[in-house]
């Protein structure tokens, strides 16, 4: 289908659905829509001509047209969760069934006064007025085809308002699901997360299938994080191995706050993630840890991008990747650093692992720096098992296949033990040992 | 328990050992002593099974088994033990985690049930002592950071742990302080028992002052030119190998 047809097929589609979007009686929100799908018409989708989408080639989400899918519950049940919940974490439980709010599988519990948690769509249409000074701000349409095409649709996903000075002491677990039942479903969740002055909070998006089928997540979530907040952000993709995820997370960080993300990527065919962090005062600090494991044809693409806009902040990036079978990964890391931003302190490193002849990764740090007194370090590596010591450890009695696996397990642990909340970091650690240790099954994925 | 008969290896298409004979029955602690460069580090490795050691003539019998036909964790399991003379840093594998699987994989071995966490504990903690370690190292990455006579010391305690039947020991003395040298050679001692071999590899006639062999073989250009008892050390000592380069040749029994 030519890139026309595909950008007509969507308009149509807008047509047909946004009279019941939720919303729509607010001008400023369909203006918000309206402009994102002209941006979208404009732009289409990204090319490899576009130097940011180089190394990702996006032709397979363009084989056909996805549609939007069904409200309701679509039969998921409390059960079908269980795999994707953390054991022994008390949060605060909100889920998405394809992309739509389902009240019968979030409980949310006790929330500290003041504090909200809710469904976008519900919030747009009972008090649109509290998404007005935030949403659709930062998400940047202009450059990504793909956030204009969230935005042209937005309705559902997970806001959470924290107000000014309020520690939320459990974590609030965003799940969406994807049933992967019936067409090729577009899954579009949009989220809002916005944390005032000295407030801290924690918020796991888990991505999530019930059927290895096709279908696309195109997902958006803004962060704003006023004066000396602390979030931490996690994100754990385990889509379906023939779904395509696409993710835009962009946060803009005021005076003195904390960002910190843990951006871990297991499933997927295709996967795409932008990070997009910027400072707008003095004295922030950003941490983005990633971490990928990939196997058969599955494509991983890691943007990041930072910018030092304001003097003395601090970012730190660590990513790291294991790639087997003819898996590919791409990362990117951009750190800006503008002429005013004096006393910057960046540091960024992106290692790969290859498990396989047939594994491939580009890997690019792109430090861009217009201020003089700095201090700004990068690293990006790839490479493959230590011989050295494989030997060692089957020297001491450990067969091949499984000094290997705990070699690239290792590997990965740096990252993982950045993972603060212990039953989360547990949960990552089994995913990793149950596709380690089981290494030769990974080619039968595909 | 140890049988090398006319052992010829290549590495990387140059001939590094011409012939190697020697014999090592339990109980017995044998010396490899050489110059650098003599064979003496191919010979360690190829009995503990490295990658890349090709070996073109002759055979090497363990226990009754043919050694050359088994994997490097077999000849472990087995309880072949190669003290490295440079230990592998591994970062992000606990040394606790290294012990317990080299542990558990000689007892699966030897058909024992694996040891449970308290058992091993106990074990490793009174090992620890043998060489002096601070158990603060159990919980560090393999190696990463250690100093090297921390390094040589956590060999010894695998080793101790391990209790194997034919231990190698590559230059474990070499780049040691004449403490770090003390405490590594009292747990070789420790370690001498009448079911047990040891083989240690080494430049400098220094460990043996400590750990007196019972027979030593001199190794050069990938031959044993010279095997005789613990007086041999002393004779290099004086005179040096290049000594030996006027005697003639011989091969050892």
């Amino acid at each position: 289908m030519s890139d026309i047809a595909q950008i007509n097929a969507y308009v149509d589609m807008f047509a047909h659905a946004s009279k019941d979007l939720p919303g729509n009686g607010e001008a400023w929100i369909q203006q918000v829509r309206e402009k994102a799908l002209a941006r979208f018409v404009e732009q289409g989708f990204p090319t490899r001509r576009d130097e940011d989408w180089k190394y990702t080639n996006v032709a397979p989400i363009q084989k056909s047209v996805f549609k939007l899918p069904d409200k309701g519950l679509n039969g998921v049940g409390h059960e079908q969760l269980d795999n994707f919940l953390f054991r022994d974490l008390l949060c605060h439980k909100l889920v998405f069934v394809n992309g739509h709010y389902s009240q019968a599988l979030t409980s949310l519990g006790t929330l500290p006064d003041g504090v909200s948690v809710d469904s976008l769509a519900q919030t747009l249409t009972n008090r649109p007025d509290a998404l007005r000074p935030h949403l659709g701000q930062y998400a940047t349409i202009e450059k990504y085809g793909f956030a204009a095409l969230n935005t042209a649709f937005l309705s559902d996903g997970a806001y959470v308002h924290v107000p000014a000075d309020i520690i939320v002491p459990a974590p609030i677990h965003v799940l969406f699901v994807a049933t992967g039942d019936g067409e090729e479903t577009l899954v579009q969740p949009r989220n809002l997360i916005v944390v005032e002055k000295n407030s801290q909070v924690t918020i796991i998006e888990s991505y999530i299938s019930l059927a290895e089928t096709r279908y696309l997540t195109n997902a958006v979530t803004e962060v704003v994080a006023d004066e000396n907040c602390a979030i931490e952000h996690y994100k754990v993709g385990q889509e379906s191995l023939k779904a395509f995820h696409i993710g835009g997370l962009y946060i803009q960080q005021q005076a003195n706050s904390r960002f910190t993300s843990h951006n871990i990527t297991l499933g997927g065919a295709l996967v795409r993630n932008d990070i997009q962090a910027s400072f707008a005062a003095e004295g922030g600090e950003c941490v983005l840890n990633g971490l990928y494991l990939v196997t058969g044809r599955q494509h991983v693409d890691n943007h990041t991008d930072i910018d030092h806009a304001q003097p003395r902040c601090t970012s730190r990036e660590f990513y790291r990747g294991v790639l087997d079978g003819r898996a590919r990964a791409v990362f990117n890391g951009r750190i800006v650093v503008r002429q005013d931003a004096q006393h910057t302190d960046a540091q960024l490193e992106n290692k790969n692992l290859l498990l396989s002849r047939d594994a491939e990764v580009d890997t690019k740090p792109q430090l861009e720096i217009y201020a003089d007194d700095v201090k700004c370090a990068h690293g990006a590596t790839v490479g493959q098992l230590d011989q050295a010591a494989i030997y060692y450890l089957r020297s001491r009695g450990i067969a091949e296949q499984d000094a290997r696996s705990v070699l690239t397990y290792a590997f990965l642990g740096d990252v993982v033990r950045r993972i603060g909340i212990k039953p989360i970091r547990t949960y990552v650690e089994e995913k990793l040992a149950t596709r380690l240790l089981h290494g030769r099954q990974f080619e039968e994925l595909t | 328990m140890l049988s090398i008969n006319n052992l010829k290896v290549d590495v990387a298409g140059k001939s590094i050992l011409h012939g190697i004979n020697l014999d090592v029955k339990a109980g017995e602690v044998h010396a490899i002593m050489g110059p650098n460069a003599s064979g003496k580090s191919t010979l360690a490795h190829v009995l503990a099974g490295r990658d890349g050691y090709e070996v073109i003539a002759g055979e090497i019998t363990y226990n009754g088994k043919n050694l050359l036909d088994m994997a490097p964790e077999q000849r472990a399991r087995e309880g072949i033990f190669l003290a490295f003379q440079y230990p592998v840093e591994i970062p992000g594998v606990s040394n606790i985690y290294l012990l317990k699987a080299a542990v558990n994989a000689v007892r699966k071995e030897q058909g024992l049930d694996q040891l449970d966490a308290i058992d091993f504990l106990t074990l490793v903690k009174e090992k620890l002592k043998l060489v002096n370690m601070n158990e603060e190292l159990l919980y560090r990455s393999v190696n990463e950071g250690f100093s090297g006579g921390e390094k040589k010391r956590n060999e010894i305690l695998q080793m101790a742990v391990l209790e194997p039947k034919l231990a190698i020991l590559d230059e474990t003395d070499s780049g040691l302080d004449i403490d770090a040298l003390k405490t590594v050679a009292d747990g070789i001692n420790a370690l001498r028992d009448p079911s047990r071999a040891m083989i240690l590899v080494t430049h400098y006639q220094r460990l043996l002052n400590y750990v007196v062999p019972d027979h030593i073989h001199v190794l050069a250009e990938g031959r044993i030119v010279k095997s005789g008892d613990k007086t041999l050390a002393h004779e290099l000592e004086r005179h040096g190998y290049s000594w030996l380069k006027e005697q003639p040749s011989a091969h050892t029994a």
